[in-house]
């Protein structure tokens, strides 16, 4: 069933959602961005300037927000904004667990025009690694 | 601060356009770890009304990163990357990137300023089909360490 504006309660809280990030995580997307800063696949480096192990490319978690954006209001043409602040770094250590970041949200307003206002929180490690993460969305 | 202001304002244009392929945006679309058939199966996409696989909200990265950071890797300006974190980003969509598209980006260097220890350098990229159809603006801010 397709999510509708009519359907959606402004103060509703999404679940939260956990999503994985291993070192071969952020291989794969530093080949499918684009973005190969050194920092993100060399621990020898990324110690070097002060880093406490390499870190996930703040894309990758945008990118884990955006995921639950999607998810929730079903089709990514929905969404006409999209913005985040990169508040902490996502520390990837060379192990079988890797990190996680967990993604919540909040209904925070419904605008005119079918637009919705998602506010979301992003988590890594017990630390806020997204803050002034919003999304707004057309719902049909 | 050893990062150029003499770059503030400097407007980078694609060299070329960006052709986009379903096969880009399935491997993005992996990389990100997102099964969504929306951005793989032509069929499931025109099932939702799209004219072709469409892209996730963040691809738009892919054109404009490729975009500013020739203006970021400029030497001129000075920045060391090694030092570089992402501190902001902000996208604006007319509509989602679809597979298909031939787009032209074109990067501003909006703002650089000091925080602290940190110079951030702010850039605009407007992403427009070559015929001048807006799709995407992207505002990105980077963080060179102190």
């Amino acid at each position: 069933m397709k999510l509708t504006y009519a359907d959606v309660v402004a103060g509703t809280e999404i679940a939260a959602v956990s999503y994985p990030v291993s070192r071969l995580s952020l291989i794969k997307y530093a080949g499918a961005s684009g973005d190969f800063n050194v920092i993100h696949w060399n621990e020898r480096i990324a110690r070097s300037v002060g880093l406490p192990n390499v870190i996930a490319h703040g894309m990758f978690t945008m990118a884990q927000a955006g995921r639950f954006v999607t998810d929730w209001a079903g089709d990514a043409a929905t969404v006409l904004e999209f913005g985040v602040r990169f508040s902490a770094t996502v520390v990837v250590p060379d192990d079988d667990a890797g990190a996680t970041i967990e993604v919540s949200g909040v209904v925070e307003e419904k605008l005119d025009e079918n637009r919705v206002v998602l506010a979301l929180t992003a988590r890594s490690d017990g630390t806020k690694v997204l803050t002034r993460a919003r999304a707004v969305v057309r719902l049909p | 601060m050893a990062v150029n202001l003499d770059y503030i304002g400097r407007t980078f244009p694609a060299a070329e356009p960006y052709e986009v392929s379903r096969v880009k945006i399935a491997e993005f679309a992996d990389a990100i770890g997102d099964p969504s058939p929306l951005y793989r199966d032509r069929d499931a996409a025109r099932a939702a009304g799209h004219r072709d696989v469409i892209a996730p909200p963040t691809f738009g990265i892919v054109i404009s990163m490729a975009n500013s950071g020739q203006a970021l890797a400029d030497p001129g300006l000075g920045l060391n990357y090694a030092m570089v974190v992402h501190g902001e980003q902000r996208f604006t969509y007319a509509r989602p990137i679809t597979a298909g598209d031939v787009l032209i980006a074109t990067s501003t260097i909006s703002g650089i300023r000091t925080a602290g220890r940190n110079v951030l350098v702010s850039t605009t990229t407007d992403i427009q089909t070559v015929s001048g159809e807006h799709v995407c603006t992207a505002h990105s801010t980077l963080a060179e360490r102190g």
